[in-house]
């Protein structure tokens, strides 16, 4: 890809207008980070991209509608890792890894993809679920199954990779290695990143864009430390985020000087 | 288990399940109210391949009777089966089987009037209550599948499991209606409601062969979308699954499926459901795997059932809903304490 662009995204629910009025774009090795309290619309904005609900206004990657894509063709271009664990079946690791390369099979018989093993044993290296590949999903505890959810996203190998809120449940170090792993991930050629976030801090240190949403609304877009300013973040949270902010980075600093 | 398994073993695997289909089959074909020397009923087969059929009384036996009967079950058992297993996949519900919609029960309604009415039209070989049961079960999917997608455009999995419990209480109670002015014919309806082989045709094989071939053809390709659907609606259409046109395939698929099977064995239970969690035990949970080994497994499953049922207390017949389901909760319990067993050593 080399530019996805969002003009004036609605989305309209149950009679509920859960988003309205959204415009961004994004160019290739852009990390847009989406922001804002909860109900913002957040998800809803990252269903609308994934093609799952439907929305009003123009979205198209490199001019192309996305609306007009088969589900499969749409799949290879924008793919959404969103919240949730697995269901009752008793899939392997590997098994739910391999679910990511659906979009590049063809007919059931399924040949017709190369990178498929590549993929596979790329993604579970990636996030360290290489020595659980044959562990039942339903056995993993909520940062492994966020792992495992995560692997297959990387497996899919979307030029668009999307993230609804991919730390969640993970300890410290993984957190870590996510970000590492998304940054590397948008720095190859034709691949953009965009994430939902709660961790301001992380948005602001590794994002290339945000986009603040309150209730349904855009608050602000543009590069990530202008739209993540002191007075965007405080119309959004109705709270003095930064100084908030602040103020939990100066307990470190206490406990240094103690 | 898993993908990786080497191809060696993955053959192993599908030459014992044809053997065991094979063996099953033979044994079904001998055993009976009379007992038939494997070589004869191996003769009698080769004789009505090339076209010398046998004439005495074990050749009458054997293909106007049992050969229908055991293939038949065969057929049913492996529509049954293939069908439960679509149908958990596609509503995640390990309690969903194909007659989860109601079409089923659609069926044994038509085939209550059919009996209550002395409808006796037939087509070919085909019984007044057969074609009876077969109209019933296409109404009945064109009644289901139209309100669920009235109601809910999305064709949520809530709404079509509360749908199929409420359009099957609704058949249940006009089939009890039915009963209450049935006299004398309650007991045909009863036995036909509790399923039974005992009146099949080469029509039923015919019908049967036909509908197996078609809506498996339907339903096996869809293996890697059920896989999908496991992970969640959602999931499955991020990566590109037309979710509800997948339904709505599948569905129309299985509701047909066995309807028909409904219309030439009536209501056997248990098989759908239980099938297809007996064969993920063995292979797991993969559809690529699960469809086929539910094939095998249902076949050879009903094919012995039916033996019970015709043989336990010959020459009275059990309906074959009360075998499959007494036989079927004893494996099912057995399968899981040891997978119980399995899961606490790991």
């Amino acid at each position: 890809m080399r530019r996805l662009e969002a003009r004036d995204l609605s989305v309209r629910r149950g009679g509920k207008r859960l988003l309205r009025g959204v415009s961004f774009s994004l160019n290739a090795g852009d990390w847009l980070a989406v922001v804002g309290p909860n109900g913002a619309g957040k998800s809803t904005l990252m269903k609308a991209l994934a093609g799952e609900w439907a929305y009003t206004g123009a979205l198209a990657l490199d001019d192309r509608p996305l609306g007009a894509l088969k589900p499969r063709e749409r799949a290879r271009l924008l793919g959404l890792m969103d919240q949730g664990g697995f269901s009752q079946f008793s899939f392997t690791v590997e098994e739910v890894v391999r679910m990511g390369r659906y979009p590049y099979r063809q007919g059931f018989l399924h040949g017709g993809d190369p990178d498929e093993e590549q993929a596979v044993e790329q993604a579970l290296e990636d996030t360290g679920m290489a020595a659980m590949r044959h562990r039942s999903v339903l056995t993993l505890s909520g940062g492994e199954q966020q792992r495992c959810a995560l692997a297959q996203a990387l497996c899919h190998q979307p030029e668009v990779l999307m993230l609804d809120e991919p730390a969640n449940h993970l300890d410290l170090s993984y957190q870590k290695e996510l970000y590492a792993i998304t940054d590397r991930w948008r720095q190859r050629p034709g691949r953009a990143v965009i994430t939902v976030l709660h961790d301001l801090s992380a948005a602001r240190r590794f994002a290339t864009h945000a986009l603040v949403l309150r209730e349904g609304a855009p608050l602000a877009f543009a590069a990530a430390k202008e739209a993540l300013s002191d007075s965007n973040l405080r119309a959004a949270w109705d709270m003095d985020v930064a100084e908030w902010m602040r103020e939990m980075g100066k307990s470190w600093d206490e406990e240094e000087l103690g | 288990m898993n993908t990786g398994a080497p191809r060696a073993r993955r053959g192993a695997i599908v030459l014992s399940g044809l053997i065991l289909t094979g063996a099953v089959f033979m044994l079904c074909l001998c055993v009976g109210s009379v007992p038939i020397a494997f070589r004869d009923t191996l003769d009698v087969l080769r004789g009505a391949l090339t076209g010398a059929a046998r004439e005495d009384y074990i050749g009458v036996i054997l293909l106007r009777r049992r050969l229908p009967r055991v293939l038949c079950a065969g057929l049913i058992g492996a529509s049954l089966s293939l069908s439960g297993a679509v149908m958990q996949g596609l509503l995640r519900n390990s309690l969903a089987d194909g007659s989860t919609l109601g079409v089923s029960s659609g069926a044994s309604l038509g085939a209550a009037v059919a009996i209550v009415t002395g409808f006796s039209a037939t087509v070919g070989e085909l019984s007044g209550t057969t074609l009876m049961a077969i109209l019933f079960a296409a109404l009945s999917l064109a009644g289901v599948l139209g309100l669920a997608y009235a109601l809910d455009k999305s064709l949520s999995t809530q709404t079509i499991i509360l749908l199929g419990v409420v359009y099957g209480m609704l058949v249940s109670a006009l089939l009890t209606l039915l009963i209450t002015f049935s006299g004398e014919k309650l007991r045909t309806i009863t036995f036909w409601t509790l399923g039974s082989l005992a009146s099949v045709t080469w029509g039923s094989v015919g019908l049967l062969t036909g509908a197996f071939i078609v809506f498996s053809a339907v339903l096996l390709p869809h293996a890697q979308a059920l896989d999908l659907f496991a992970l969640g609606e959602s999931r499955a259409a991020h990566l590109g699954v037309s979710v509800r046109r997948t339904k709505v395939v599948c569905m129309a698929a299985v509701c047909a499926l066995c309807g028909v099977c409904v219309s030439v064995g009536g209501g056997i239970g248990f098989v759908g459901l239980v099938t297809p969690h007996m064969a993920r035990l063995v292979v797991g949970p993969s559809h690529k795997r699960l469809l086929p080994a539910c094939l095998v497994g249902g076949a050879n499953f009903l094919m012995l059932c039916d033996l019970a049922a015709r043989t336990l207390f010959s020459p009275r017949e059990l309906p074959i809903g009360v075998i499959t389901s007494i036989i079927g909760a004893a494996v099912f319990i057995a399968l899981y304490a040891k997978r119980g067993r399995h899961d606490a050593e790991a």
